[in-house]
């Protein structure tokens, strides 16, 4: 197993994301907010020719609220999803690595938001990294309400 | 390997889309070579690639009735129905198999046996036959040099395109703003053209002729009226109209739902047919026609149309409307109600057509793509079904609007109009907090988009506009919106799931300036608004007449003519707008006429013809029965003359001059325009003509409009028209040598003297004696 991870951080926690679904990772100006549309979408915004619809990962995990039309640029993955482009907001983008293991489930307790995104540990070169799951942080809290 | 099989498949399902009509037409006409031809060529391929790829059943298929067809084309054996019946079995069962090959399974075991021994000399025929006619436009099958493309690559192709646009866009704005030299300029402004020219190309490379929709339809009808013991000609027309290939896919179930509910319902069977007095076979018209940026496909068949009161009944059956409101619907209303879901009129439900999927979710079909379905049918004579779809899928002309600092766009095709909630005619109120808007008279549910979406807003209530709406299969709404901002073409594209799970959105786009902008639902933003969409206008008519006649509101398109000038036309009387390139207008038998389709029609509006050059863009206006073109620049807006208009002192193209928007336009007058350039040739020979003084203002503005209601031509003194009644005013020479009666009218009721003279207010005296003057000449 050898999968690319991108490490970002989000909230503060590093996390990694799976290197191959990420498209690029861009920087966000101005964001054009969705009226009515879940909380966790941020906006839309623009990348070229494509609109991207900005996903607040903080929000998602249910760990507060990105103030994003503060003026700053804020990085964001960019990820393409059932044919949809997202763009996920993170603190930062840190680095690429390569995975040394296959996702382990991870048994200690988890804060509701992480558990829900988690596709298990993985070993890196940086220590063990939780996988993060793109489909599970782009649907957002309430999303296993709405599925069940 | 695999690579050549799904190449055989690809060239199979291409053939046998092709052959569908093809072996129709041959059943037609069994004499017909180049159908047999094309038959006996894809079998005969088939044939040729299973012996290499190792498919035996196919084989044998192939095999056997390649046999058959080839004795036909040797003259060993004459086609009969039993034979093109059996060859079209085979067929289908190839199609099975290739379908089974491209699914990656293997081919079940099975015995085709049957199919092969029907094939045979002198076999019983698999199915019953029905003799039918076909008429698919005369033309063989020419493939033109093409190449297979995946739509992902033109997809990638386009939005490169498109990136090109913005950053032509972006870079235009620098050099706006930054000092260049002229070169610079020159270069930037070659860029822009090819860039355009380039943008256009790859938008037709998504384009498709609507023939691949049409060549199946023959053989649908067959063996729908095999089926039924109908028999019914087939007329395709258009197919070399071209539509988005994702438009076409859309629109192919609603087509085919519309085909055989005429084909199950509409077209009777011969006997019925011969007692209606009918030729025995049906006729079923399928054409297309591109108007404007519209695609028109219209299904006409001429069976026993719609009964409306069968449709109220059923209406009132199924609960879908109330008895009192049953009572006052016009025809148009009843035929609508077809629209309706859970509405089916066949008394039982046919395998055919009553499969619960019924005109309702046609509708919403054709409207989910920004179409409008209409419908026109008389009883006894047939039904006329026409869908009006835009020219792509992805372009949607759209308003858009703001909230605060925020654009949204909202789809034309739903728009109704557009009134200022402080406009005269219009009033808010508030019942019980709801929202309420009488417009004109007309009261329809009202809700702020502000508060719908929940974004602050510092424009008052009556402030906004009120955009009325009309979303598909629903009934109008007022949404109010802080500012209307501009007409766009937009390019839309689908919202992220989370995005359209609002309800509200149907998709994003772009702006010019690159900024995403979300389009509207208009059903959506009524139903998350809270306002109810169904049966909340039928009934609500009432207050409409009386108030309506008070207002003297009257919509008109506002444009410019070929020299420049500002010109209204009223609304009503403009079918519609079409391009012609200049060569398609000339002089010709004494007139200027333009060529529009299969029309050519007398052309107004055109100062100086030779000054013309390529593309025109021509009114198509209608009287009901005539048509005419009028030749402008450019339209500029939708408005309405809340103003007096100052009449012209001459009869002529203008009727006289108001003030829209703010600055003056000329009325032009259709009605002067249609007299003029119908010519004679037009009028009814019983034509009766009224000569008035010209320079008469009072004649011309008060008299005029009761003498042309009364059914006269009006002329003046100069005109050489014989004239049936000439009117004066009292006191007045009558000039010349007048044939007909003449009417002399006094400003005094005490100066009438004599039968021939009349006080100019006595309405029924002037009436009675137009009347009588007709009474004389006929």
């Amino acid at each position: 197993m050898n999968e690319l991870l991108l490490i970002v951080s989000i909230a503060g926690s590093r996390v990694a994301l799976p290197a191959a679904a990420v498209e690029s990772v861009v920087e966000l100006e101005s964001l054009i907010p969705v009226p009515r549309a879940p909380n966790h979408v941020a906006g839309l915004s623009a990348l070229r020719s494509r609109v991207l619809t900005v996903i607040d990962c903080k929000h998602s995990l249910e760990l507060g609220v990105t103030e994003l039309n503060d003026g700053n640029l804020h990085e964001a993955a960019v990820v393409e999803l059932d044919g949809h482009h997202y763009a996920l907001t993170v603190d930062a983008v840190e680095d690429v690595v390569e995975a040394m293991s296959d996702p382990t489930p991870i048994r200690a307790a988890m804060g509701a938001g992480w558990e829900r995104v988690s596709k298990g540990m993985v070993e890196t070169e940086e220590g063990p990294l939780l996988l993060v799951d793109i489909a599970a942080i782009v649907a957002g809290p309430g999303s296993e309400a709405r599925a069940a | 390997m695999d690579d050549l099989i799904a190449d055989f498949v690809a060239e199979c399902r291409e053939m046998l889309e092709a052959l569908g009509g093809e072996i129709v037409a041959w059943e037609a006409n069994p004499d017909d070579r180049a159908r047999l031809d094309s038959i006996f060529r894809f079998v005969h391929t088939v044939k040729g690639n299973c012996g290499f790829f190792d498919f035996p059943r196919l084989e044998a298929l192939s095999h056997a009735a390649e046999d058959a067809l080839a004795d036909c084309r040797a003259g060993r054996r004459q086609a009969d129905g039993i034979l093109v019946s059996a060859v079209l079995a085979v067929i289908d069962r190839i199609g099975e198999m290739i379908a089974a090959i491209d699914a990656g399974e293997a081919i079940p075991d099975g015995d085709d046996s049957d199919l092969i021994d029907a094939l045979a000399p002198g076999a019983e025929g698999p199915a019953i036959q029905a003799p039918i006619a076909v008429d698919v436009g005369g033309k063989g099958n020419a493939t033109p040099r093409t190449i297979r493309l995946s739509v992902e690559l033109l997809d990638r192709v386009m939005s490169g395109v498109s990136d090109m646009v913005l950053a032509r866009n972006e870079l235009a704005r620098r050099l706006r703003e930054a000092p260049t030299e002229v070169p610079v300029d020159s270069a930037f402004e070659r860029l822009s053209g090819i860039i355009a020219e380039m943008r256009d190309a790859i938008t037709r490379t998504r384009m498709q002729r609507i023939e691949n929709l049409f060549v199946a339809l023959p053989r649908m009808v067959r063996d729908l009226s095999t089926e039924l013991g109908k028999q019914v000609l087939v007329d395709i027309d258009g197919g070399d109209v071209e539509l988005d290939r994702e438009m076409i896919e859309m629109i192919r179930d609603p087509l085919t739902h519309i085909i055989r509910n005429a084909v199950d319902h509409g077209i009777e069977t011969p006997a019925e047919r011969i007692k209606a007095g009918k030729r025995e076979i049906g006729l079923l018209a399928v054409s297309a026609r591109q108007s404007g940026n519209q695609i028109l496909i219209e299904i006409a068949d001429d069976g026993k149309g719609i009964d409306g009161g069968k449709l109220v009944e059923k209406a009132l059956a199924n609960g879908v409307i109330e008895a009192d409101v049953s009572k006052g619907l016009s025809r148009s209303e009843q035929l609508a109600l077809i629209f309706e879901a859970g509405l089916s009129t066949a008394k039982e439900v046919t395998a055919i057509s009553g499969r619960g999927v019924g005109m309702d979710v046609v509708r919403s079909n054709v409207e989910r793509i920004g179409g409008v379905v209409e419908l026109d049918s008389t009883p006894g004579k047939g039904t006329r079904m026409i869908l009006r779809v835009p020219l792509t899928l992805t372009i949607i002309p759209a308003l858009t609007v703001s909230i605060g600092s925020q654009h949204f766009a909202i789809p034309r095709s739903a728009i109704e109009e557009i009134v200022r909630a402080n406009g005269g005619s219009v009033t808010l109120e508030r019942i019980g907090g709801a929202g309420v808007a009488t417009i004109r008279g007309r009261r329809v549910p009202e809700v702020a988009l502000a508060d719908v979406l929940g974004l602050p807003s510092d424009v008052r209530d009556e402030d906004r506009t009120l955009v009325v709406l009309r979303p598909a299969g629903g009934d109008v709404y007022a949404l109010a919106v802080d500012r209307i901002h501009d007409h766009e073409e937009l390019v839309v594209k689908p919202a992220a799931p989370a995005v359209m799970a609002t309800g509200l959105y149907a998709g994003t786009t772009l702006a010019d300036d690159g900024s995403p902008i979300l389009l509207f639902d208009p059903a959506g933003v009524a139903q998350v608004g809270g306002v109810m969409l169904e049966t909340a206008e039928r009934g609500g008519r009432g207050v409409e007449a009386p108030v309506a006649t008070s207002s003297n509101e009257v919509p008109v398109l506002l444009f410019r003519g070929l020299d420049g000038a500002r010109r209204a036309l009223r609304l009503g009387v403009v079918d519609r707008i079409e391009e012609v390139s200049c060569d398609a207008i000339r002089p010709s038998a004494g007139q200027l006429r333009v060529q529009l389709g299969e029309a050519i029609l007398p052309l107004a509006g055109v100062e100086k013809p030779d000054e013309l050059e390529g593309k025109v863009r021509v009114f198509r206006l209608n009287d009901g029965n005539h048509e005419i073109g009028y030749a402008f620049r450019e339209v500029v807006d939708l408005m309405s003359i809340d103003r007096e208009v100052i009449p012209a002192d001459v009869p002529g193209a203008v009727n006289g001059v108001t003030l829209i928007g703010g600055e003056p336009a000329e009325l032009v007058d259709a009605h002067w325009l249609f007299a003029e350039y119908l010519g004679a040739s037009a009028r009814p020979q019983t034509q009766l003509v009224c000569r008035l003084p010209e320079g008469d203002a009072w004649m011309q503005n008060m008299l005029r409009p009761i003498v042309e209601a009364a059914g006269y031509l009006v002329i003046g003194e100069r005109d050489e028209l014989a004239a049936d009644i000439t009117i004066v005013s009292h006191g007045e020479a009558v000039e010349g040598d007048q044939d007909g009666r003449v009417l002399r009218l006094a400003t005094d009721p005490d100066a009438v003297d004599g039968k021939d003279s009349i006080y100019r207010y006595d309405r029924t005296g002037l009436l009675l004696a137009l009347k009588s003057a007709s009474a004389g000449r006929r």
